[in-house]
């Protein structure tokens, strides 16, 4: 019998303790998959995020250093300056990158960082039992917009990758949908290409990968894709936000 | 040398690489000195967008086995106290220059020793401490940086430089301490360095989710604590051996108390300085031992009273302890402090 599987090489031999339906395992096999495809796994070191992802390095099989809620972009700087040839990233949610670290992660990119931030987006705040996040659709229900989000009393969800894209030290942004198994498999094309752009130092590169959160949505795992794909994929469309060559000033 | 200018150059020749800071009066000297000075010696110089990141960045080289500094002045240090917190609890060293000025908010750019509750206290969340090394002059601003990135180091701690204003911008001739290779620094085996298949990956994290764990893990930094205490103390003193009256004051305080003890000592009063060079650890033993002959001391700090607290608890009612200072903004010159001790004086000696 042949075998079509097996676990990736740089994820470690341990149960996942994510939610039924939640995107954060696939995402960590997508991830480990392009260490192992890429070779670069032996050189990877992660920063862990505060948050559901917060014990990412008891899957993904590299050095890892755990951060502060937010802090990932300024850690994963500090680490990649002392190596340069290491493969830094950052793994963050949505709170983390987009509201407690929107600074952080606006001057990474600003400094043209040479690091790849996997940013996993399900528009609530998991961890802390679903509350609304700066990624929460309008309409949409948290524990702190019970009566779903109104624009003119909780304002209106912010797309950070699109703002991150807008920054000339920004060389990849994309954002892919973990729902099917053809968006999955675009999801971990352009994982490769934002590490293949840190590899070729061209600068700051983000994925966003829009995952869902059946726990806090209320929501059947299948329902939570469907959410995806009919809501949460309109204000968050996938596909290539950004490819920007190395700047001239960099080359020389 | 300017003492800010003193500190910089004594860090890069203590082996820092990697400095993160951002701006803020009155330590500004720091980073625009390291912004030319890094990439000099083959380092890294980052402007953080903030006081936040630039302390996490220095998370980040710390654990990635680089000595790493950020410096900054109070406002900057509260923001700075979650990362310290941090720091101590993945046991990373790091340096970190607190340029004290005047507050609460953001009070002014004079000098000022209204930081000592939260520099001493560990000011972020959790059961940490921090060692706390406050300089006395320009050379010792030279002298402690240098020191403080071998104690981070051997205790995988951050360690706080506790000066001021008045320290950082003052000019006196230094002696620089010799430029040590980092390539002689000893390997840190904790280090993340992205370069696995002969051994296991490494991991740096705080956060430990089983609770005896979690409370083994708070007992061995507590054990780290006492080691430091019992071996990292530091202090001076100044015409204490017959004193009946000690003046405890640290960093500039320390200053202008000397000068008040040359001008009292003319009129005969017996009055010596214990100056705390360690704020943590305090020099608890010696004010203790002080206590045993001088029978009044004077807590001059230039704030409304914080380290006084310590002194009271070293002195544990053996003597009577009293508080001069003032909280931020001004400072009262030698003469003004002199007045202090000879009122003081009178009223618990004798009449002179």
């Amino acid at each position: 019998m042949q075998k079509v599987y097996s676990r990736p090489k740089y994820l470690k031999d341990a149960a996942f303790h994510y939610c039924p339906g939640c995107g954060h395992s696939i995402v960590h096999r997508l991830v480990a998959e392009v260490f192992e495809e890429m070779g670069i796994g032996e050189r990877a070191i992660g920063v862990a995020p505060a948050g559901c992802a917060v014990l990412a390095y008891n899957y993904f099989d590299c050095d890892f250093v755990e951060g502060a809620h937010g802090r990932g972009a300024a850690i994963a700087t500090g680490i990649k300056r002392r190596w340069p040839d290491a493969v830094v990233f950052s793994y963050q949610g949505d709170g983390d990158l987009a509201a407690i670290g929107t600074a952080e992660t606006i001057h990474a990119a600003a400094r043209g960082e040479n690091i790849t931030i996997i940013f996993v987006n399900n528009g609530i705040y998991g961890m802390t039992g679903g509350q609304m996040a700066p990624t929460t659709l309008r309409g949409m229900k948290a524990t702190t917009a019970p009566f779903g989000r109104e624009p003119r009393r909780e304002g209106y969800n912010l797309d950070i990758t699109h703002l991150v894209a807008e920054i000339e030290g920004t060389a990849f942004a994309a954002r892919a949908l973990i729902t099917t198994p053809k968006e999955i498999k675009k999801a971990k094309k352009l994982i490769a290409s934002a590490f293949e752009c840190q590899l070729q130092g061209r600068g700051f590169s983000i994925v966003e990968l829009v995952s869902a959160c059946p726990t806090n949505w209320k929501l059947s795992p299948l329902a939570s894709i469907k959410f995806i794909e009919e809501n949460m994929a309109k204000a968050y469309p996938p596909g290539v936000l950004v490819e920007r060559r190395l700047p001239e000033a960099a080359k020389e | 040398m300017r003492g800010n200018n003193a500190m910089a150059e004594a860090a890069v020749r203590a082996g820092c690489r990697y400095y993160f800071g951002y701006p803020i009066t009155p330590q500004n000297d720091v980073p625009e000195y390291m912004a030319e000075r890094m990439p000099e010696v083959g380092g890294t110089f980052i402007q953080g967008e903030s006081e936040i990141a630039s302390i996490y960045m220095v998370l980040g080289a710390s654990a990635a086995g680089g000595r790493a500094m950020t410096s900054s002045s109070s406002p900057g240090i509260s923001l700075k106290q979650e990362g310290l917190s941090f720091l101590a609890g993945h046991e990373l060293p790091a340096v970190i220059a607190n340029v004290v000025r005047g507050g609460p908010g953001l009070g002014n750019i004079a000098g000022s020793q209204s930081d000592y509750f939260q520099c001493t206290r560990g000011g972020g969340h959790g059961d940490y401490r921090m060692i706390v090394l406050a300089p006395g002059n320009v050379q010792e601003m030279a002298d402690l940086t240098y020191l403080s990135f071998d104690l981070a180091d051997k205790y995988r701690t951050p360690v706080m430089i506790m000066a001021d204003g008045m320290m950082g911008n003052t000019m006196e001739p230094v002696t620089l301490p010799p430029m040590i290779k980092v390539e002689d620094l000893p390997e840190k085996d904790y280090a993340v360095t992205g370069r696995l298949g002969k051994r296991k990956s490494r991991v740096r994290l705080s956060l430990i989710l089983e609770p005896k764990d979690l409370e083994e893990h708070n007992w061995k930094l507590q054990r780290k604590y006492s080691l430091i205490s019992a071996n990292e103390v530091r202090w001076e003193g100044f015409e204490l051996e017959d004193a009946e009256m000690v003046i405890v004051a640290f960093g500039t305080a320390a200053r202008i108390a000397k000068g008040a003890i040359r001008r009292v000592r003319k009129e005969g009063l017996k009055v010596g300085l214990l100056r705390p060079i360690t704020l943590w650890p305090f020099p608890s033993a010696a004010i203790a031992e002080a206590a045993k002959t001088a029978k009044d001391f004077l807590v001059f700090e230039l704030n409304a009273g914080q380290m006084i607290e310590d002194v009271r608890l070293a002195v544990e009612g053996k003597a009577s302890v009293h508080f001069y200072g003032r909280p931020g903004g001004t400072s009262p010159t030698p003469r003004d402090l002199a007045k202090v001790i000879t009122n003081r004086y009178c009223q618990h000696f004798r009449p002179i």
